[in-house]
């Protein structure tokens, strides 16, 4: 890195190469989530808005109207991120080994494994509604076909399953996607390390535990943070299946669904913008409590080694 | 000895086994709503697993979502969105990116952090105070303000990887054109095509969730004349739920140009994953 420049007297072309990013970055990005910050702290009153302190955050967090739906989908988003973590990725994981462990059709297996990814949310949420659907019975004629007919439910519409059956149409979209960084970071993996090990006795299950995995933390580290983001920035998948009001009794309301609600309105309730900023801000501050956790505890603890 | 022979090749058989079961299970939704898209009703519910055939062959659903939807404005809509918004990432961001790496300066890495923001914190947290801003511009409702946004969403990352690329770019070349007296545009130019796989990568990371997008076309460009085709789909869908030749055609119509471009660039893409996981 040489720096042509320090003998000129100023560098407008640094200035130049910046400008259009930063000002259009600026201005739609970091300047409305500021401002969104800002607005949490007023309220409105008549045509204007008035400073209102922490007053939205009460109401949102202890008034007897809002509070339910906040806690509620909270609860619900932190279910909808325990799946995730506890399915989409341990799947993953299981898929990227047996892609990495070889043969030639791999290429084609991770295409096809990936496609649904790649789909809109909207189209997959029909297509779920359309094979979970009673009367079209796609899923209760598969169950009967393995005897099994007893166990069909209309699980999207009942209030103990609809968040469990959304949180597993949404991992079965995204799964591709911790599979192939699993897969990536696998097959980085120097061929040496589980050669010595299985000389020196290892079963392929050790050498899997013992060798690979600890490899993988600082993937398993960024695949736990991206499912974090992205589950608490979800809404396209609930929204399309159960529209604004996340039913059945907001049995699947996570935050996304709860702000764009809050903000925007939804049939009967009217929008609120700056409730709308308030919840966006606890979002906001969600995900970004989640970013600085992985930084400062995951990140510094983990070697990284490079091969 | 033929016992532990044969283990040994159903041991090597169970990867591929469980492979192609999960390909099925995450194939076959797709594959019923597309094979059911061109049948009559009654053949969509009596016999939904077969493929069409002579008898059952129909275009019903195409032809309602053709004569009640405006298809064609969507697809064009959507593409005019996803290509505009795609060459100003790719094109402002690679400015950025090669003043970031080439030039030190004071704030350089500060202006770097700050550029890279947003790649952890979803831009619709912001969403509020978008819409005001928008509404204060006039532009509610067209796809301008779609195209601004999306903008704004896909350069942090653009920036950071084409970053990383443009580091690599050698500086015996800059340095020899410096010597001609090329001005540092004229450089720029230059460097430009050399990392045109890892622009080739990020374009199509970059491009499939601007098109697949539901949030921004809802709330800021709603109306029928600039719906993109992933609201056109969801409002058309909920308004001919009971139609399901309707409903299964218009799904495949929005499946296809996004799977025809994902097999095509399918391996430049697992590429471009694997290269930004390995950075």
């Amino acid at each position: 890195m040489t720096s042509p420049d320090t003998r000129r007297p100023f560098p407008t072309h640094i200035l130049v190469f910046f400008i259009p990013a930063a000002a259009v970055y600026t201005v739609f990005m970091v300047y409305p989530l500021l401002d969104s910050v800002r607005l949490s702290f007023f309220a409105e009153s008549g045509n204007s808005e008035a400073f209102a302190g922490l007053r939205n955050y009460a109401t949102l967090l202890a008034n007897p109207l809002w509070a339910p739906r906040f806690w509620g989908a909270l609860r619900n988003n932190f279910l909808f991120f325990a799946v995730h973590m506890l399915v989409q990725n341990p799947v993953a994981l299981l898929l990227a080994a047996l892609l990495a462990a070889g043969g030639r059709a791999r290429a084609v297996y991770r295409t096809l494994i990936f496609m649904p990814t790649v789909l809109s949310v909207v189209i997959i949420g029909f297509i779920w509604q359309l094979i979970l659907n009673p009367l079209w019975g796609i899923a209760e004629g598969m169950l009967k076909a393995v005897r099994l007919g007893f166990l069909f439910q209309p699980w999207l519409g009942q209030q103990s399953t609809a968040l469990a059956t959304l949180s597993l149409i949404s991992v079965w979209q995204f799964v591709g996607i911790p599979m192939i960084l699993f897969y990536t970071a696998l097959i980085g993996i120097p061929e040496e390390l589980s050669e010595a090990a299985r000389v020196d006795g290892a079963t392929g299950w050790d050498i899997f535990w013992r060798v690979k995995f600890p490899l993988l933390l600082p993937t398993v580290g960024v695949v736990t943070i991206l499912t974090f983001v992205g589950n608490f920035n979800a809404f396209d998948l609930i929204f399309t299946i159960k529209g604004g009001l996340a039913g059945p009794e907001f049995a699947s309301d996570i935050m996304g669904t709860l702000f764009y609600r809050t903000f925007f309105g939804f049939q009967l309730q009217l929008g609120n913008p700056t409730m709308g900023a308030t919840v966006a801000t606890a979002m906001f501050l969600i995900i970004l409590s989640g970013v600085l956790l992985y930084m400062f505890l995951w990140q510094r603890r983990v070697t990284t080694y490079e091969f | 000895m033929l016992s532990s022979h044969l283990r040994q090749r159903m041991g090597g058989l169970i990867p591929h086994v469980i492979l192609l079961a999960y390909i099925l299970l995450a194939l076959f939704p797709i594959f019923l709503i597309v094979i059911n898209s061109f049948k009559a009703r009654k053949a969509i519910f009596g016999m939904p697993y077969q493929l069409p055939g002579s008898e059952t062959f129909s275009l019903i659903g195409y032809e309602t979502v053709f004569s009640r939807a405006s298809f064609q404005q969507y697809f064009v809509n959507s593409l005019v969105v996803t290509v505009v918004s795609l060459a100003t990432i790719l094109f402002i961001g690679a400015m950025a990116a090669f003043a970031l790496s080439e030039y030190r300066f004071p704030g350089n890495a500060l202006m770097g952090l700050y550029l890279s923001f947003g790649i952890m914190i979803p831009i619709r947290l912001g969403t509020v105070s978008i819409l005001r801003l928008m509404v204060g511009l006039g532009l509610v409702n067209t796809l301008g303000a779609l195209i601004l946004v999306y903008i704004a969403q896909g350069l942090p990352l653009t920036i950071f990887i084409l970053t990383q690329f443009m580091r690599q770019v050698p500086h015996e070349l800059k340095e020899a054109a410096r010597i001609d007296g090329a001005s540092e545009y004229r450089i720029f130019w230059l460097v430009l095509p050399l990392v045109r796989p890892a622009l080739g990568a990020i374009g199509i990371f970059t491009m499939i969730p601007i098109w697949n997008d539901l949030w921004f076309p809802l709330i800021l460009a709603p109306s029928d004349k600039t719906a993109t085709v992933t609201l056109g789909v969801q409002q058309f869908l909920g308004q001919f739920v009971s139609d399901w030749n309707a409903v299964l055609a218009s799904l495949t119509l929005a499946m296809i140009p996004i799977l025809v471009l994902y097999i095509i660039f399918s391996r430049q893409m697992m590429r471009s994953i694997t290269a930004g996981a390995v950075k």
